[in-house]
């Protein structure tokens, strides 16, 4: 038994080592890191028959459960796809926003599907695919003072979500515009109709869902500064997996497949006035 | 709104909603019984091994310890699962990390408590049991360990409730366990049912009590039954 003891402190030891190892750059490490051995090729991903997918499992309309158990979203509709195409199970893995990266540099999953936007940072440490999403900020305020443009902000307040694209985005670019910060979307939204503040800036997907739901409210800004997209993502390097996924999007796209998607998932919570803005065919 | 909907229970009888919590909840409370245990037999040695004088086993048992009580279980989850992989090429699934990192973690701990329950022992039960002519084993077998045990309950109860309710942290390795099941389940509804929030957080509290409440009730048990 001590000598049980004596594995699990030499374990200790070097889980100690390793942390200062990982610790300094994330990404220089991923891009040099991989010897190929990480992930899985096209070819041993169809031997094995089953596709790893990590996914949203609480990203409605995107990536959740459902109550029957049972994955589904606009990503989990490509993921259903792409697997029927190679002609292989799934299984799925439920990822969080700060692991994706993870997954994919240590090969626990092929494919990260998980509302994945296309960053210059992230692409050094993993390969993104055709993207199949637009996603911006996007402002929404009161019918009766619809801002269409930041300008006519003035002295009033506009609500933010503390931590998001559009906190970061508003403070570095418009300093001038003062904000109302918020931890969580329920009290962000909370402020927002009881008017304490004259807009609310957030990913564009948040708000249009937002605006939808009740009466009262326009998105008068649905495209503020930099256009990204969202993509599927695999391990840096696994070139065979990318191909076969960018030529499968590539006929995909060209049977409307996206817009399809989208109709199925996402028509009920952005309406189908936001149907060209969010949709890529790649 | 009806009550149920306004109290955010009503997601709780759409389709296999509360069956799921109860299996996320027993994922939860698997892992921690596994390590649980891990840590009790663990933790006895360990805090045995705390109290030799040798100074090797000293610097050991310190920076143990140390490692323990300083590292995140959330830096330690990551760095078995991924890191493991990373570094070793081991492919640990996500449940076996879990129990790894909180087994390590329980028997830091607890075998501190176990030195500590041991050093609170006072010297003459030692020499009581070296008089009756008791070998090193004997005396910790009969005498020193039962008494300790006695000692130790309260602390270790406290650990085990910790480490239930820990389990939280699991889902950052994609383990879905009984928060997770509640996330899933509210943002699942989060445009029909927007009260789900408070109710299934509610449930969740309720849970994580009726989990951890036969466990302490287990202890004041043994401690009145030891007092005596």
């Amino acid at each position: 038994m001590f000598k049980k003891l004596l594995v699990i402190l030499a374990a200790c030891v070097l889980a100690a080592g390793l942390l200062v190892g990982c610790g300094g750059g994330n990404q220089g490490a991923a891009a040099s890191g991989n010897s190929g051995a990480i992930f899985r090729t096209l070819d041993e991903i169809k031997e094995s028959g089953k596709l790893v997918i990590g996914v949203f499992s609480d990203k409605y309309p995107f990536g959740y459960v459902d109550e029957n158990d049972n994955y589904a979203g606009y990503d989990i509709e490509l993921a259903e796809r792409l697997a029927q195409d190679l002609g292989v199970e799934i299984e799925y893995v439920s990822t969080e926003a700060a692991n994706r990266v993870e997954y994919l540099e240590t090969g626990k999953v092929d494919l990260i599907l998980a509302n994945f936007t296309v960053t210059p940072e992230r692409a050094e440490a993993v390969d993104f695919a055709s993207p199949y999403m637009n996603v911006a900020l996007g402002v929404v305020s009161h019918d009766d003072n619809v801002i269409t443009d930041l300008s006519q902000i003035g002295d009033g307040e506009v609500i933010v979500i503390t931590g998001t694209t559009a906190e970061t985005y508003l403070t570095e670019n418009n300093p001038e515009i003062k904000l109302q910060k918020y931890d969580t979307y329920a009290s962000a939204k909370t402020a927002f109709e009881n008017k304490n503040g004259v807009a609310w800036a957030n990913d564009n997907t948040e708000v249009i869902a937002f605006a939808n739901e009740g009466s009262g409210y326009t998105v008068g800004i649905e495209e503020l500064g930099s256009l990204d997209t969202i993509a599927p993502a695999v391990s840096k390097g696994n070139t065979t997996l990318l191909e076969w996924v960018n030529e499968d999007m590539h006929k995909l796209g060209q049977e409307k497949f996206f817009h399809a998607a989208y109709e199925k998932t996402l028509l009920g919570v952005y309406g189908a006035d936001y149907e060209d803005t969010l949709v890529v065919e790649p | 709104m009806d009550l149920l909907g306004l109290l955010g229970l009503d997601v709780l009888f759409k389709g296999t909603n509360a069956l799921r919590l109860l299996g996320g909840l027993w994922v939860a409370v698997r892992i921690s019984l596994i390590s649980v245990a891990f840590s009790i037999v663990g933790g006895l040695l360990f805090g045995i091994f705390m109290t030799w004088k040798n100074p090797v086993a000293k610097i050991i048992s310190r920076l143990y310890l140390e490692v323990v009580r300083i590292m995140p279980q959330l830096v330690l989850l990551f760095i078995v699962f991924f890191g493991g992989t990373r570094a070793l090429g081991l492919n640990i699934d996500a449940e076996l990390s879990a129990i790894i990192v909180f087994s390590f973690w329980g028997i830091g701990e607890m075998g501190d408590l176990v030195r500590g329950a041991l050093e609170s022992i006072p010297k003459h039960q030692y020499e009581a049991a070296e008089a009756l002519g008791l070998n090193r084993a004997q005396m910790y077998r009969h005498v020193v360990i039962p008494l300790a045990v006695r000692r130790l309950i309260p602390m270790s109860i406290n650990l085990v409730t910790r480490m239930i309710k820990t389990t939280s942290l699991i889902m950052m390795i994609g383990v879905v366990e009984v928060m997770k099941v509640g996330q899933q389940i509210i943002e699942a509804n989060r445009m029909t049912s927007p009260n789900a929030v408070f109710g299934i957080y509610g449930i969740i509290l309720l849970l994580y009590f009726l989990a951890c409440w036969p466990i302490s009730k287990l202890g004041e048990r043994l401690e009145r039954k030891w007092a005596a």
